[in-house]
């Protein structure tokens, strides 16, 4: 090796020491705080699971065709619904499929609940968008097994630490389609309002977010389909889905059961998509 | 009458260094050497204007004189870096530079309406919900609000469409939504930003019509921003000329067309045809400047074909026409009159100068006479005038 190469790899920066530093702090000073997170959350999702698998698998199908219907007003979504959701009860999925489902619209929820709001406060504050940026993309490109290992020892094996690694993933989605909604707003209609006399909230509320609506709606769908994408490896830390059968698929080299979950994921993500959509057309 | 709008040596500078940009102001730099030194943008620069209640003073230029700019200080949509915006308020006159949040919101939803050009409607609202719109951010309760909205969709002729969204309507009845919207409030001052330039040029006139029908039974006070003199000569009853930031004339119409300021204000009326504005009134003599012939006769033309006989009240008593006598005949009973050698029509001050000049070629070129309200002579106009008034010499 040259000397300059030499020298510079003489002392190495122990970023990672620093890391684990960091981690075995927080772990040691704030476990209650963690283990009430990740308590509460496994509350919620597990009864949310329990509730629906009680109840007989056919009448979720035609609840949530039902609810098809109701978002879109198509015959046509809820019949596919119905038909799609069959085809994983037929295939021995069901419980699987639940609880994947619950895992990700708790995601869903959880990313919009924290990404809207912080979307329009950046929207509004052209310097705090300028230090979430930098964030932004290092919760997309960060690779997941990297914060998969910290919120393990977080928050242990189970449904939380995967849906906290979801929401990660997930949920810069929401904030970038919300500040870019917001900040596109024409201005013809904000002057409108402020002529008008609104005050910041009335502006927000009766110009701002109607406006970004559609935006903010594609926002949901994105942060739907990201949260489907991370099943698999929250089925990695313990949490029950469609994920698991995936995995057992891949170590154990079975092609059956990997095209049958592969199947079952499709499937809800094509139904997801179809029912979040914004219906486009006079009534909005 | 009152004041309802005054500008008072207002300065407004977009951009950063706006300290350095205002010392080169006030030594009368233009805006492109302000932009040049200091990379500020001059909106618009010592401008000072007032506005009576019930007048519409119509802000003309060029696009980027700033008139838009000016307008726009007056509910503050612009800030202003110097100077002030007095507006009318009840019984006070509130300075919207320095007012306070709140002041300027009550001033926003009750005193001061807007209508925009791209006519800023909320197109995810019905056509009522826009009109009410100015009214639900004032918190009016939900009855009220109702029935003021159906008035106003009533007076805009809009109640079939009340439940339409406002992007299914044309631009121009979209315009008409926001004209509502701005009436609704009934705010008494109307700030109009070039309400009708989007628009095509038979529903403007149209528009422009309509407003000023609107503003004979609403008589509100309104500033309107236009880029076209013909507009600005039928709606305005004063016209303000602004050029690169700065105000060039303030005056009526006819002021505006009879004398011109400079160049700038040369160039703009070029085009516009004087009879469109002129009255009697702009291009008569007046008695005291024609020729008396002894006896009460006066001359009435230059070349001395025609003359009144006058009493001592200055009505006229007879009249003669290349020294035979003549009848004298209303200019308002001209398109019915067949042409005549023998008649001397007469007008009010008022007529416009289109139909004096039909009068005159009605009697074969005879000077047409003007009478105040009492039938007293005041005095004449002959073809030299028209003339003179039409080619602007």
């Amino acid at each position: 090796m040259d000397p300059v190469s030499a020298l510079i790899a003489s002392f190495k920066i122990p970023v990672g020491q620093w890391g684990r530093s960091f981690f075995t702090f927080l772990t040691t000073n704030f476990e209650w705080f963690f283990d009430a997170i990740a308590d509460g959350v496994t509350w919620v999702l597990q009864s949310l699971i329990d509730l629906l698998l009680w109840l007989p698998p056919v009448v979720v199908v035609l609840l949530i065709a039902a609810l098809a219907w109701w978002l879109q007003r198509s015959w046509k979504l809820a019949v596919a619904v119905a038909i799609g959701l069959a085809f994983i009860i037929n295939q021995g999925l069901w419980k699987d499929t639940v609880e994947t489902l619950v895992l990700v619209v708790g995601a869903t929820a959880a990313s919009m609940a924290i990404g809207v709001p912080i979307g329009i406060w950046a929207a509004h504050n052209e310097r705090g968008y300028r230090i979430l940026q930098p964030v932004l993309d290092l919760m997309q490109t960060m690779p997941t097994f990297v914060y998969l290992i910290p919120v393990l020892i977080l928050f242990g094996l189970g449904i939380a630490p995967g849906l906290i690694v979801t929401v990660i993933f997930a949920s810069p989605a929401p904030i970038r389609l919300t500040y870019l909604g917001i900040t596109s707003v024409p201005k013809p209609m904000l002057e409108a309002g402020e002529a008008f006399g609104a005050t910041k909230r009335q502006l927000l509320w009766k110009v701002e977010l109607p406006a970004a609506m559609p935006t903010i709606m594609a926002g949901l769908t994105q942060c739907i389909m990201l949260s489907l994408s991370m099943v698999v490896i929250a089925a990695l830390i313990g949490a029950n889905g469609l994920g698991k059968p995936v995995v057992r698929a891949l170590n154990s080299v079975n092609i059956p059961l990997g095209l049958e979950a592969g199947l079952a994921i499709v499937i809800i993500a094509i139904i997801l998509d179809r029912m979040s959509r914004v219906r486009t057309g006079a009534s909005r | 009458m009152t004041v309802a709008v005054e500008f008072r040596n207002v300065d407004i500078v977009f951009g950063k260094d706006r300290a350095r940009a205002l010392e080169m102001i006030d030594r009368g730099a233009s805006r492109d050497e302000v932009l040049a030194r200091t990379g500020a943008v001059l909106g618009c620069a010592g401008a000072s204007l007032t506005v009576q209640e019930g007048d519409i003073s119509v802000l003309m230029g060029l696009s980027g004189s700033g008139k838009s700019t000016l307008l726009r200080a007056v509910n503050r949509l612009n800030v202003v870096s110097r100077g002030s915006v007095m507006v009318h308020d009840g019984d006070r006159m509130v300075d919207v530079v320095t007012c306070d949040d709140a002041t300027l919101r009550s001033l926003r939803q009750k005193q001061v309406a807007m209508v925009f050009q791209q006519f800023g409607l909320l197109p995810w609202r019905t056509v009522e919900e826009n009109i009410g719109f100015g009214l639900e951010l004032a918190g009016v309760p939900d009855a009220e609000r109702r029935e003021r909205v159906a008035n106003q969709l009533r007076l805009v002729g809009l109640d079939q469409w009340s439940k339409k969204y406002a992007h299914e309507l044309s631009g121009g009845m979209q315009q008409r939504v926001g004209l509502a919207r701005a009436f609704a409030t009934e705010a008494p001052i109307l700030l109009m930003d070039e309400p009708f330039s989007a628009l095509d040029p038979l529903i403007r006139t149209k528009l422009q019509d309509e407003l000023l029908q609107l503003q004979a039974k609403l008589k509100k006070t309104i500033i309107f921003v236009s880029h076209d003199l013909e507009e600005a000569l039928k709606i305005g009853t004063t016209i303000t000329i602004m050029e690169g930031g700065r105000i060039v004339q303030t005056g009526t119409p006819e002021d505006i067309v009879l004398q011109p300021a400079n160049d700038y204000v040369r160039d703009f009326i070029a085009n516009v045809n004087p009879l469109s504005v002129l009255t009697a009134w702009n291009v008569m003599r007046m008695k005291h400047e024609l020729a008396h012939d002894g006896d009460g006769w006066v001359w009435l033309d230059r070349r001395a074909t025609t003359r009144f006989r006058l009493d001592a009240q200055d009505l006229v008593i007879a009249a003669e026409r290349s020294g035979r006598p003549a009848d004298w005949v209303s200019c308002s009973d001209v398109e019915r009159l067949p042409e005549n050698g023998s008649q001397v029509f007469w007008a009010t001050p008022g007529t416009s100068l289109k139909t004096v000049m039909l009068a005159m070629q009605r009697s074969q070129t005879a000077p047409v006479a003007l009478f105040d309200e009492q039938s007293r002579f005041v005095g004449s106009i002959g073809i030299q005038d028209v003339l003179s008034a039409v080619l602007r010499r």
